[in-house]
């Protein structure tokens, strides 16, 4: 395995297959509790979370895609324009392009692709074809891909009066240029003749609907098909109304470097930027992590798992949120409590009908432990033997994290409005790091909290202000019913800092005259010096009183909130049914090791295996182990070439040994051990670890180096 | 100037095809002194060859539009394999002379077919008393195909035994073309590139019905010491100049100078067309886009080009992975211990920090390097632990398919895999700023 290849992660599709997956639930653990309700509840947060994902997805790309349909509109109604008048005569009738730059995150190009398409069909044109590279290593197969994909999709609006027709010109596989003419020239015709009826369906579309191209991965194209599509098309642009898309994932640049000039000449080309990846991730993050919405919560590790493969690994806001799915499944399957985890109203009425076992399972939660210690006698024990007292409190305490839930999001966001313009950020940029650090543990022991605050003590009068507005505004729009009293106390704030701004700008007035006056009056060099020193003296002194003071009050004022609301959720008791925290589990699945896993299987067969004859393994290499990891293990010990005979031999000692003097004793390898010998070797050479060398005859070559 | 005289034709519709076809005369009359009357056997074949726009296919098409002769016009990359182009041929040949179109399509495989159902085409459409011409545009795209079809075509007169000639343009020259196995050689002509005067005359001819021929033969005069040095593709200069002429008005329009106040006009416009050559010319931006700038009076500035936008964000290790093959590709393998290696002994300065080979080195461009040493040097140049994990293997097969990196030789996934890295030095140190890795000291 030297070369890893794109693996598209199948998606979990465990909610299609439902009554198989529901067992998969059960299976999980033995007490089988609530295995049913489990998985329905995983499956309706799963549907809530995806339609609210989609839903985003829509709204980031709505400007994008309202830039594109306009610019389509705009350059189709141009290319009708063109008439006698002069101009149009000589200029030479480009094809329109729209260069759709998306960023390096491949993966999510195609969701939003169909998305386009799908728009492009409702407002624009039904003839939209999507090209992609490796389906077209030459132009006859782009050709066939494009009549193929167009005369379907004229299948699809129309019904089958004309099927005939598209099928014979397809058995003819005639893919030129001039039969697509013929059959646009056809359909047009057609349509301009329809029944009223039909008119209807195609008022949306322009008037002789362009047809748009989609290149969806520019990149990977060659030059020569793309080079001759376009010469090809930019000679019909007149009888065929072509307009193109480029995807580009890396930089513009690339249609240049693609195409030479005579052939980008032919493009009108005009740029369109996708939303950031990141900007995309963190609308993800608020919509679906900082809000009460769902109850299903991430943990700072598992969290900090999903962020760090998007940002180190592929920027792709659907592996994101696959793996996001794979924390709810994660979550539902392996927690017997998670059938808490739904809406307040909901799960109180599910605590109702715990059983006693689960009821057991709450108690072995190492939060409510704690809790547990935390009490009185009495109510220990009652904690411990009374289901029904049990119930109740869960139920008081599940509405505790409720309040913990909605208190907690205004107060992030606020204090992230003070962190985010400090210089530097020590506390991040973004909300999401915030959150993280929140989630570690108590954020205002950190140092980066410390001098955090110590530069919100040094932030000026018009920043500190439009902070408190924003503060105000998300406290009042929070759904929180403690933070009415912080909403008046803010407001007062801001008013004392008006009532500073006039009172402040009379005094700084008078004083100025004043020392203005007096630095006349006296005009020795002691004296001034003297004078100056003390103005300044007084200065810093009287900021501190009015507006400093004012500003210390704020902050302090800030610091308070934080500490009361911002605990770190594992603090909270029951924290386990809400928050997913398994971050090795889902590292494991996401973040394969295909070497490693190889080097152990390998290296240590028990580990897969389970064989107890295995297990002893030091660095000594038994002869119990398969044939293929004994030849591993010798081949580690060796340079980049190999002897085969030596291997050969130090194979049927290893394979020997235990079988005593008398197998010692015959020089001559035995044949069964030197078939199974080559029969490890050619294994080898399949797994990629060796190939045959060319240099000397009975060798092969390491391929890797890595392994010891 | 030459008149062009011929006797087969009346004189009128010989003075018309000169009004077409300006500085192109001598080449036409040529032509049409190879080509004879309309009943006479000519060249089977004659090769035609000229820089871009030079005027080969306009003067082709019109020559054979205004004489009315017989003729197919064929581009060869827009019929790509040999059978679409056959069969085009033949599908144009019948509808020739009948106005009517004729449905039934043809089904042509191989040359053998096509003689036949040639012969077959010029009986039925009473072709045989003049000289039919088979005109291949781009015909460089014949190479491409069979190995008999570019002999083939050269000697259609003899294998059909009909009159025919058949004519290639390109442009390239004819010695490009020669097979090994030798063929019958055309008649070879060349159409020189239009001069500085020529593009004037041709440009100027068609001026637009409001303006004097006067006032639009100033401004291609303006227009031409601007992009001349730059370009002098026919079509592009039209374009060209079409796109600018409004601006070129302006101020006649509005009023305050007249037509022949040039200095005026020329004030005006000359730093116009300066940004013009920048931007349209180059296309980083659009005509249309350039077009909507002028009639809002608009600085270009507003607009960024496509090279504008040359950064390109990419994932963390995506980063160093890129940094990694650069590295790889530049510097050579013996200096790979020294860099990277934190106890690498003793250095012999003399040995490598000579001042040429750093150079040459971005000169040579990149080499190929194998997966495994890029994976060594990237685990050296990042701070902390990576894992071989799927996700880095999978980003070097992405870096691949963005063109980043590429793969050299065969394609054996097992084989130890060799790649290259294609960015540039700058492109680099982009990425790299953030990343604090300073390049240059590698």
């Amino acid at each position: 395995m030297l070369k890893g290849c794109f693996v598209f992660k199948p998606s979990p599709k465990k909610r299609r297959v439902s009554p198989k997956t529901a067992d998969y639930f059960r299976e999980g653990n033995n007490d089988s509790e609530d295995s049913g309700l489990r998985f329905a509840t995983c499956q309706s947060l799963w549907k809530q979370i995806k339609s609210e994902t989609e839903q985003i997805q829509e709204e980031l790309n709505k400007q994008l895609f309202d830039n594109l349909v306009s610019f389509l509109r705009r350059s189709h109604s141009e290319f009708q324009e063109k008439t006698t008048e002069w101009t149009c005569q000589m200029k030479s009738s480009e094809i329109p392009t729209a260069a759709l730059v998306l960023g390096v995150n491949v993966t999510d190009h195609d969701l939003t692709f169909k998305s386009l398409s799908e728009v492009l069909q409702n407002n624009i044109t039904p003839y939209v074809a999507l090209l992609q590279a490796k389906d077209c290593p030459g132009i006859k197969n782009l050709m066939q891909k494009l009549m193929g994909q167009l005369m379907n999709c004229y299948i699809d609006v129309d019904t089958s009066d004309e099927e005939d027709w598209v099928q014979v010109s397809q058995n003819r596989i005639r893919c030129s240029m001039a039969s697509l003419i013929s059959w646009y020239e056809n359909i047009t015709k057609k349509t301009d003749s329809e029944t009223p009826s039909k008119k209807r369906t195609s008022s949306r579309h322009l008037q002789s609907p362009p047809v748009v191209v989609i290149f969806k991965d520019m990149e990977s194209f060659t030059t020569k098909v793309l080079q001759d599509f376009l010469v090809i098309s930019s000679q019909h642009i007149r009888e065929l109304p072509l307009i193109l898309i480029f995807g580009i994932a890396t930089s513009p640049m690339i249609i240049h470097s693609l195409l030479p000039h005579s052939v980008s000449s032919l493009l009108c080309i005009e740029l369109f930027q996708s939303l950031s990846c990141k900007e995309h991730l963190s609308t993800i993050i608020d919509k679906l992590l900082l809000t009460t919405q769902f109850a299903f919560k991430l943990s700072e590790k598992v969290l900090q798992v999903l962020i760090n493969i998007f940002l180190y690994h592929d920027f792709s806001v659907q592996n994101f949120i696959k793996g996001f799915q794979l924390c709810i499944v994660e979550h539902f399957c392996s927690q017997p409590l998670s059938v808490l985890c739904c809406r307040l109203v909901e799960a109180k009425k599910r605590v109702n009908s715990l059983s006693h076992s689960q009821c057991e399972n709450v108690r072995r939660l190492p939060s409510f432990r704690r809790y547990v210690e935390s009490q009185v006698s009495e109510k220990q024990i009652a904690l411990l033997t009374a289901d029904n007292f049990l119930k109740e409190v869960i139920q008081k305490l599940l509405e505790d994290l409720h309040v913990y839930h909605e208190n907690y999001v205004p107060v992030l966001r606020c204090l992230h409005v003070f962190t985010s313009s400090l210089p530097k950020y020590p506390l991040g940029k973004q909300i999401r790091e915030l959150h993280c650090a929140c989630l570690e543990n108590r954020v205002w022991e950190t140092e980066e909290y410390e001098s955090s605050l110590q530069l919100a003590r040094m932030l000026n009068k018009s920043d500190l202000v439009t902070m408190l507005q924003k503060c105000v505004e998300i406290f009042a729009s929070s759904s929180g019913k403690e933070f009415d009293k912080v909403v008046e106390k803010l407001k007062e704030f801001l008013t004392q800092f008006q009532k500073l701004e006039v009172a402040g700008a009379c005094q700084e007035r008078g004083e100025s005259v004043s020392s203005q006056k007096e630095l006349q009056k006296k005009t020795d060099l002691y004296h001034l010096q003297k004078t100056l020193l003390e103005l300044k003296e007084s200065r810093r002194s009287k900021k501190l009183t009015k507006f400093e003071m004012l500003r210390f009050e704020v902050v302090d004022f800030i610091d308070n909130l934080v500490r009361n609301y911002l605990v770190p959720a594992d603090h909270k008791t029951l924290h386990e049914i809400m928050y997913f925290n398994t971050a090795s589990a889902l590292r494991e699945h996401l973040n394969a090791a295909p070497r490693i896993a190889l080097h152990t299987a390998l290296n240590n067969p028990y580990c897969y295996l389970k064989n107890q004859a295995l297990k002893s393994d030091g660095g000594t290499i038994s002869n119990k182990a398969p044939d293929i990891c004994i030849v591993y293990k010798l081949h580690l010990e060796c340079g980049r070439l190999i002897n085969l005979v030596d291997w050969l031999e130090a194979f049927s000692t290893v394979v020997m040994a235990v079988e005593g003097p008398n197998a010692a004793a015959s020089d001559q390898v035995d044949d069964i051990i030197h078939a199974r010998f080559i029969r490890a070797v050619s294994e080898l050479e399949l797994l990629g670890f060796i190939k045959p060398s060319k240099q000397k005859t009975d060798h092969v070559a390491r391929l890797t180096w890595g392994g010891c | 100037m030459p008149n062009l005289e011929h006797p087969a034709y009346p004189a009128a519709t010989l003075l018309r095809l000169e009004s077409l076809v300006p500085c192109r005369e001598s080449q036409v009359s040529m032509l049409l002194s190879i080509f004879g009357e309309r009943q006479q056997f000519t060249f089977p074949s004659i090769f035609i060859y000229g820089h871009t726009s030079s005027g080969k296919t306009y003067v082709m098409q019109t020559l054979l539009n205004t004489l009315q002769l017989p003729h197919v016009f064929v581009n060869c990359v827009e019929y790509f394999t040999s059978r679409l182009l056959l069969e085009e041929i033949l599908i144009q040949l019948q509808n020739c002379s009948f106005e009517t179109k004729h449905a039934s399509h043809v089904l042509c495989d191989t040359f053998n077919d096509f003689v036949r159902m040639f012969k077959q085409a010029v009986t039925s459409q009473d072709l045989q008393d003049q000289t039919l011409y088979i005109v291949l545009d781009r015909a460089e795209q014949l190479r491409e195909m069979e190995a008999n079809i570019l002999p083939a075509f050269l000697r259609l007169q003899e294998l059909t035994d009909r009159n025919v000639t058949v004519v290639l343009l390109s442009e390239i020259v004819w010695e490009l073309f020669r097979p090994s196995t030798g063929c019958f050689e055309p008649f070879t002509l060349y159409f020189p590139d239009y001069s500085i005067g020529h593009l004037q005359k041709i440009l100027s001819h068609n001026h637009p019905p409001e303006y004097s021929a006067d006032f639009y033969a100033a401004y291609i005069n303006i227009l031409l010491g601007v992009f001349y040095m730059v370009c002098r593709d026919l079509k592009e200069l039209q374009h060209l100049a079409a796109l600018n002429f409004s601006k070129y008005c302006e101020p006649v329009v509005r009023g305050e100078a007249n037509e022949r106040d040039t200095r005026k006009l020329w004030k005006n416009i000359e730093p116009h067309l300066k940004k013009a050559m920048q931007t349209v010319y180059l296309r980083e931006i659009s005509s249309s886009q350039w077009e909507r700038l002028q009639r809002d009076d608009g600085e270009p500035g507003q607009l960024k080009g496509l090279s504008a936008h040359a950064h390109v964000e990419l994932p963390y290790y995506s980063k160093f992975l890129l940094i990694a093959a650069y590295l790889a590709s530049y510097n050579p393998v013996r200096t790979d211990k020294r860099f990277f290696l934190k106890h690498h002994g003793k250095i012999k300065k003399t040995n490598f920090m000579k001042k040429h080979e750093k150079t040459s080195n971005h000169l040579l461009g990149p080499k190929p390097f194998p997966l495994d040493r890029l994976l060594a040097i990237l685990y050296s140049i990042v701070d902390n632990r990576v894992a071989p994990t799927a996700n880095i293997f999978s980003q070097i097969t992405s870096l691949v398919t963005l063109q980043l990196l590429s793969l050299v030789g065969h394609n054996d996934q097992l084989d130890g895999p060799r790649y290259k890295c294609t960015v540039s030095l700058d492109f680099i140190r982009a990425i790299a700023r953030p990343q604090q890795e300073s390049i240059d000291t590698f």
